[in-house]
């Protein structure tokens, strides 16, 4: 897959050589991966391959023991989380975690943190600088929750809402940060055949109407082979195959990483 | 209706009337007034207290610790500039300009206290909850031990004159200034809280109380925030320990302990966790409670705990919950606007 | 230069066994519901108050042989404080648990109790201080420069054995494993069928006991009393608590021994008005190194 790649373009991610290690357990082992613009690539594995550490590394929550991160070129080495988000990468959480308090307006409109454009005074002044960004910033959040059509919910808190239309209002929340790279860490978890459906054909309309790439992890596998052109497979955080759905469905590491050895 | 926009303004003009008047006319007694100054000065305690406590879900009960800062400060700064001191030699300034330099002090006081809220400020980046909750009382403890050991400025006998001050500029112009300036920065306090709180900026706060890892990721400075709220909350504080300096004309490391504190902490959250109304209401009905029960006089120590137990037992989210005015009456929102 | 090196240990020693034996309640009660228990230091007060009642009933009115009271004193106080801890927990503490409330409204509840519990003290008894009567000779015993009594020694030997007792409690018994599973998860705790609210008073009255026993230990050593004593010990005691990690009764212990190793060398080096300043930024730097205290596990946030 590699070789088919213009050197001369520069990723939306380029990991390489990625190692995350805690403690004597080695959660991520030489991980390497290239995502181009637009590409939607899915990261699958059984259970502890180190899949949401990749995430995690990625998102700058925790920090590589070895090899490093670019996004669209610039390496994310001790960056904070919110300065990651700033290069372009959002994501979205195993178990939710909108703000369940805050109403879905505020859940949009706090995620803009590292474009708001005025600081404290500017908020306590209420200067025009301050007026002009929150209102963008508020028309933004309305109109993404009208594409979303979550605007009915905009004024309830996320606490109160079905877990589909949490699940749909984290994306939602995780694209307002107006991302290069999207990743979506188990977005069909706990949801059902219906809700299943429509995610599918949410991701592939973000896919194609939001100029951004998406990485995602999901143990539904028909989500996975419905949605993605390429997939990673990892089992102890090393990297067993690599290729298209077809492919991976009939690799025998694959096969046996997910149902253990014939020979058992 | 436009009106509602003037609302809020024309009811704080009626209330500095109204004041001027009665104070200037001697109509209420100076233990009045010094009681309602008394609920100008816990109010700003309570609210900020509440930014902290309430919005961003830490526990700190050192709270006194900031104000006694603010008011050694501001105390200091007055008594060098206005009017002199045995031990810092005579005033630099004509005590007449104290009537301009006023509110500066009580702003350098805040400011001092703002510095000192990063004592707290910067080990909540790594510390959280309880063990943070501990820092901020290990910081109250500190800054009065602090002082206690600067004889300088008095130790824990105390340092004094500033009524002095407050004096010099009642004979300059004849207004009751100290009423007066009260209310200002009660009013200024609780608008910069509700300012910072209601922008998005500001809802950083409440973010980080919800979900901090949350907000880490989704694009909020969680340092930054903290940083800034921590000191805003602190600063206010130390205005409020400047008020309280110059309303009492006294100030001594004792007046700023741990009981200090509790009182904040229990007007906090007697009012409700994030609600600045409830903390404003809180910190009314305690000190009028705190005066009207003063014949009990040690009995009333047993009598206000005993009151505010049972009033947990019926309220466990404090009076007015987490929420404002405006939204447990909607129709009010009508007739004013707060912002 | 040696000697009174040694003599500073064992009065640290002796200063730091009262703080780990308050240290020991608070983080027994926080252990099992995360409830910082600002009361326990007034308790503490009201132990030290129950023996001298106990104790001065005994001496005078049944005329016992101090040997004879302190022997008697010593069940009595534990019994009569562990009744005072239990009493704010069914009274105060837990209707309000019952409603669901926010864990600080509780923690605003305990505040009040001490509170309470302080100034009903003043207002019963006035703000007279008592002197504990004597219950045994004290002797000083001299060796090699350094002095100590036979009162210092038990005061040290009481603290470890408590705290040897309480680790056994917590870890061999069942009420210790059923406190330690309530810590981990009090959901699942009662669909396992164990009582929790039999736990939680078993909780109360065991610190509530040490804290009598402190009181009275307290009392033999500085006989005087006086209902503010246990404020400021108290708060000590707490921050004592979490440095060695709150909710670990070993950090409970060497937190309350660390705490008064500092305050003894302080006083030792440095006028006694800087124990406090000094003593509270020393704590404040170990939290700032270890922001879980000594013992206490960092909380992994797991995404």
């Amino acid at each position: 897959m590699q070789t088919l790649i213009q050197p001369h373009t520069i990723p939306v991610l380029e990991i390489t050589g990625l190692t995350r290690q805690f403690g004597g357990l080695r959660a991520v082992s030489d991980f390497n991966v290239r995502l181009e613009a637009n590409e939607l690539v899915g990261l699958i594995g059984p259970n502890g391959a180190g899949k949401t550490t990749v995430f995690n590394l990625v998102s700058g929550f925790y920090q590589p023991s070895a090899g490093t991160i670019r996004i669209g070129g610039v390496s994310t080495a001790g960056l904070k989380p919110h300065r990651v988000t700033a290069l372009g990468v959002a994501r979205t959480f195993q178990n939710i975690r909108l703000w369940p308090d805050m109403t879905v307006l505020d859940n949009i409109r706090v995620a803009q943190h590292h474009r708001l454009g005025y600081g404290f005074f500017h908020g306590i002044a209420r200067s025009s600088r301050y007026r002009a960004r929150e209102a963008a910033i508020e028309r933004e959040a309305y109109e993404l929750l009208e594409v979303f059509q979550l605007t009915p919910f905009a004024a309830d808190c996320p606490k109160n809402l079905p877990y589909g239309t949490q699940r749909k209002l984290e994306i939602a929340r995780a694209l307002s940060t107006k991302p290069q790279l999207l990743l979506l860490d188990e977005p069909a978890a706990g949801l059902n055949s219906a809700d299943v459906h429509e995610l599918i054909r949410l991701v592939r309309w973000i896919h194609g109407h939001f100029d951004v790439t998406i990485w995602m992890i999901e143990h539904h596998m028909d989500v996975m082979m419905e949605l993605c052109q390429r997939i990673k497979v990892i089992d102890f955080g090393e990297t067993i195959a690599e290729g298209t759905p077809e492919t991976i469905r009939n690799h025998p590491a694959v096969i046996s990483a997910y149902l253990g050895d014939e020979t058992i | 209706m436009v009106l509602r926009h003037y609302t809020v303004p024309i009811l704080l003009a009626v209330a500095g009337g109204v004041l001027l008047y009665v104070a200037k006319e001697e109509l209420v007694s100076l233990y009045v007034l010094s009681v309602l100054m008394f609920m100008g000065v816990n109010v700003i305690l309570a609210t900020s207290l509440n930014l902290v406590n309430g919005y961003m879900g830490e526990f700190s009960c050192g709270h006194a610790g900031f104000m006694c800062v603010g008011a050694y400060v501001a105390s200091i700064l007055g008594v060098l500039l206005f009017s002199g001191h045995k031990a810092f030699g005579a005033a630099w300034l004509p005590a007449e300009l104290a009537v301009w330099g006023f509110p500066l002090l009580i702003l350098a006081g805040g400011a001092a206290a703002a510095l000192a809220g990063l004592l707290v400020a910067i080990p909540s980046y790594k510390t959280r909850g309880d063990y943070l909750a501990i820092i901020t009382l290990a910081a109250n403890y500190i800054i009065i031990s602090l002082i206690e050991n600067l004889d300088i400025i008095g130790g824990s006998r105390g340092f004094m004159g500033m009524k002095k001050i407050v004096n010099g500029m009642e004979e300059a112009v004849a207004l009751p200034w100290m009423p007066l300036w009260v209310l200002a920065f009660t009013v200024f306090c609780v608008w910069l809280l509700r300012r910072y709180l209601s922008s998005t900026f500001g809802k950083g706060v409440t973010a980080i109380s919800q979900d901090e890892v949350a907000a880490e990721i989704m694009s909020i400075d969680t340092n930054k925030i903290k940083t800034i709220t921590f000191m805003l909350s602190s600063g206010l504080a130390g205005i409020a320990g400047g008020l309280f300096a110059f309303i009492v004309g006294y100030v001594n490391p004792g007046s700023f302990n741990i009981l200090k504190s509790t009182e904040v902490l229990v007007m906090v959250y007697l009012g409700g966790m994030g609600s600045l109304s409830g903390s404003i209401l809180a910190a009314i009905l305690f000190t009028v409670l705190l005066e009207a029960l003063r014949p009990l006089q040690i009995i009333k120590w047993v009598v206000i705990p005993l009151l505010l137990i049972i009033i947990m037992q019926f309220r466990p989210e404090g009076l007015m919950g987490n929420r404002e005015l405006g939204d447990l009456f909607p129709r009010l929102k009508r007739f004013y606007r707060f912002k | 230069m040696l000697a009174s090196l040694l003599q500073n240990l064992i009065n640290a020693l002796q200063w730091g066994s009262f703080y780990a034996l308050i240290a020991l309640g608070y983080t027994l009660v926080y252990g099992v519901l995360t409830l910082i228990n600002f009361a326990h230091g007034d308790v503490f007060m009201v132990g030290a108050y129950i023996a001298f009642f106990v104790a001065t009933f005994l001496l005078a009115a049944a005329g016992l042989p101090g040997w004879a009271a302190l022997a008697l004193t010593i069940p009595l106080t534990m019994l009569l404080t562990s009744l005072v801890g239990v009493s704010l927990e069914r009274i105060a503490y837990r209707p309000l648990r019952r409603k669901g409330a926010n864990r600080l409204y509780v923690v605003i509840t305990a505040l009040m109790c001490g509170l309470i519990l302080e100034h009903a003290n003043l207002a019963l008894l006035g703000a007279s201080r008592k002197a504990f009567p004597t219950l045994i000779d004290e002797q000083v015993y001299t060796l090699g420069g350094v002095s100590f009594t036979n009162l210092k020694i038990a005061v040290i030997v009481t603290a470890v054995l408590v705290f040897v007792l309480l680790h056994w409690i917590v870890t061999r018994t069942r009420v210790g494993m059923a406190m330690r599973a309530i810590s981990c998860d009090k959901f699942a705790v009662p669909l396992m069928g164990i009582p929790i609210d039999t736990i939680i008073v078993a909780t109360f009255a065991l610190g509530s006991g040490m804290a009598g026993l402190a009181g009275l230990l307290f009392a033999m050593s500085y006989p005087i009393l006086e209902p503010y004593m246990g404020a400021l010990i108290g708060w000590k005691a707490f921050i004592a608590a979490v440095v060695g990690g709150i909710g670990d009764i070993r950090g409970a212990f060497l937190g309350g021994f660390l705490l008064g190793a500092v305050e003894i060398m302080v006083v030792a080096f440095f006028p006694s008005t800087f124990r406090d300043l000094i003593a509270f930024s020393v704590l404040m730097i170990i939290l700032v190194w270890k922001p879980t205290g000594l013992f206490g596990v960092a909380k992994t946030t797991k995404i």
